[in-house]
């Protein structure tokens, strides 16, 4: 050894080799390998992994699309009707793209409420979540622009209405449109912009993620229990055991994924998208892509231009004082009787939030998404401050080990990885 | 525990091969089509389009082509000459020995119908366009084509005779639709 080169322990003297001047293989092993994870995860631990492969699903399609895709206001409708007649696996391409947008969302609207229901943002992952937030952020940025590339009726209104919401800042407002647009409406420069960011965007979100599972790797993963692993009883290494527990999430979320894309695959688009767009007649009933409706009926909640717009960011923003705005010291709801419930009704909140979205500004509708709106706010604004002050919490178990193996674990009868025991089962 | 461990994993026929080999296999064998699954409509997409192919096809009226003259026309792309060549220039074509030849294909081999040569105008060197379509070209020592990139000499059957290209310019799959038009493609 010497020579600062890396004490490697891959036997292979190839990699060896690399690894002793690169240790990328003992890096994997050290955070994909033995990294240990705690014990006790349920099926909402799937989804990180579900996402990472989500992103990487959509930088594939994305690139092969932009081989074909023509970023013109007069041939960007046409090169994707193009992509979907003339192209070979065009049609396959472009819908897996679109879909897994949508397949994105979910994962990570599902992602982010595990870490709300089991206290994730909480110390000391606080950091850790705040760069989820921004990479949700950046996922809104770039599926927006996304929608816009095949220049129709829905893209150009679109990308419309959500430029204006600028217009609402006071003073500068008007000036920011007409430096997003390049012009005085979305046009061409619009779309070139759009194009280039859209590209690039996701390889700012792969930055930001390559961040969060650096985060993640000092803290180690929050679990169900929300209390700490306490030793190496309570934990397993990530491989074999999550690995394979991620793969049969990867399983069912790519039968998901394929039904959706071989059985229904406008399903959840707007047929006006394939109308081309038309600078002088706006569509008779404008709705954004699904997984932005909660946010759009905060925005229409509120009869000020300006109020809706900041209610709009707000409710994203308020994510990134999450961990301070909830004094609990407990992380899982599980522990947590009041809250617990409370938490659930906001779930179905959002969902309500969503669903009136997608309804026309009229009443009963605005009346509802009003009220939604409020207690979207009241939860993290006044339940979660209070809760941690007045709720009686749950005993918390002892260890996770207790907790998953009851009395066996004081009989130390557990396979603890490392040992002799779980040994023959890491063969190979 | 280590006991039931190796009965469960050690078959009874081989010894040494588990059954943790047989999963490892399996396994690894149903990656590798899954793999082939997912990249075969990546590749597929590169391949060219249906509109592409559509265009795959070029007609020419030759009526209006005069003899000892050369038109270029555009086929996927590519430049086609289409050349009325003069008797003297079929005769200097077929009076070539084969054993002359680089790339030896007699002059009858290359043409359809007398007295129209018709060739890929991409010399096989390196994707050049030749010259030798207009009177006032340089056409090189044979008369025929001269690729000024890197020198290659085409005769009047567009064969190479100089210099660093591998094969005759290439004749396209072409037919007559009538003596006054021709559909390459």
């Amino acid at each position: 050894m010497g020579m600062g080169l890396h004490d490697s322990q891959v036997s292979n003297p190839v990699l060896r080799w690399i690894d002793q001047r690169l240790p990328v293989i003992t890096m994997i092993q050290k955070e994909y390998g033995v990294f240990p994870t705690p014990r006790n995860f349920n099926y909402f631990w799937n989804f990180g992994a579900l996402a990472m492969i989500n992103l990487m699903i959509m930088i594939a399609t994305g690139i092969f699309l932009a081989m074909n895709y023509t970023p013109h206001t007069a041939y960007a409708f046409d090169s994707v009707e193009r992509i979907m007649r003339d192209v070979h696996f065009g049609w396959l391409i472009r819908y897996v793209h679109m879909n897994g947008a949508s397949m994105f969302f979910v994962v990570v609207y599902v992602h982010i409420w595990r870490g709300l229901y089991y206290g994730s943002y909480k110390a000391p992952r606080e950091l850790l979540w705040m760069l989820g937030v921004v990479i949700f952020l950046l996922m809104m940025a770039t599926a927006f622009m996304g929608y816009v590339l095949p220049w129709g009726q829905m893209s150009f209104w679109g990308a419309t209405v959500i430029t204006n919401l600028f217009s609402a800042i006071p003073v500068v407002g008007p000036t920011i449109v007409t430096y997003l647009w390049g012009g005085f409406s979305v046009d061409n420069p619009t779309l070139n912009r759009f194009f280039s960011l859209h590209y690039l965007l996701p390889f700012v979100i792969v930055g930001v993620v390559f961040l969060h599972v650096a985060a993640l790797h000092i803290t180690g993963s929050n679990n169900p229990l929300g209390i700490e692993p306490k030793g190496p009883q309570d934990t397993l290494p990530f491989h074999p055991y999550y690995t394979i527990k991620d793969s049969v999430g990867i399983v069912v979320y790519l039968a998901v994924f394929a039904a959706l894309v071989f059985f229904a695959p406008n399903y959840l688009g707007h047929a006006d998208n394939y109308i081309p767009a038309n600078p002088l007649v706006t569509p008779a009933h404008i709705v954004p892509e699904w997984y932005f409706l909660p946010f759009y009926a905060i925005l229409r909640a509120v009869p000020d231009k300006l109020g809706g717009v900041v209610l709009m960011g707000g409710a994203i923003i308020v994510l990134f004082f999450l961990p301070w705005l909830d004094t609990s010291k407990v992380r899982s709801m599980r522990f947590r009787p009041i809250t617990r419930i409370i938490f659930l009704l906001w779930t179905v909140n959002f969902f309500v939030l969503t669903w009136v979205g997608g309804k026309p500004a009229e009443q009963p509708y605005v009346l509802i998404s009003q009220i939604c709106t409020m207690f979207y706010f009241v939860y993290f604004l006044v339940v979660l401050p209070m809760m941690g002050r007045f709720e009686v919490v749950m005993k918390l178990p002892e260890s996770i080990s207790r907790a998953v193996l009851g009395a066996k674990a004081s009989l130390g009868g557990g396979p603890i990885p490392g040992t002799a025991a779980a040994k023959p089962m890491e063969k190979a | 525990m280590a006991d039931s461990v190796a009965s469960h994993t050690t078959t009874g026929s081989t010894p040494g091969v588990t059954k943790r080999d047989f999963l490892q296999l399996t396994t690894t064998a149903f990656a590798a089509v899954g793999v082939g699954a997912i990249a075969w409509p990546f590749i597929g997409s590169l391949a060219p389009s249906k509109d592409v192919l559509a265009l795959a096809s070029t007609e020419v009226d030759i009526s209006p082509i005069a003899v000892g003259q050369s038109v270029t026309v555009m086929w996927r792309g590519k430049p086609v000459f289409v050349r009325h060549r003069t008797a003297e220039e079929i005769a200097a074509a077929r009076a070539v020995p084969l054993s002359e030849l680089k790339d030896p294909a007699p002059d009858q081999s290359r043409i359809r119908r007398d007295p129209w040569l018709v060739v890929v105008g991409v010399c096989t060197h390196l994707g050049c366009v030749p010259l030798g379509q207009k009177s006032t070209d340089a056409k090189g020592d044979y008369n025929g084509w001269f690729c000024p990139c890197h020198g290659s000499h085409y005769d009047t059957s567009a064969r190479i005779r100089k210099g660093p290209a591998p094969t005759n310019l290439e004749v396209p799959d072409y037919s007559f639709m009538s003596d006054r038009s021709i559909r390459i493609g």
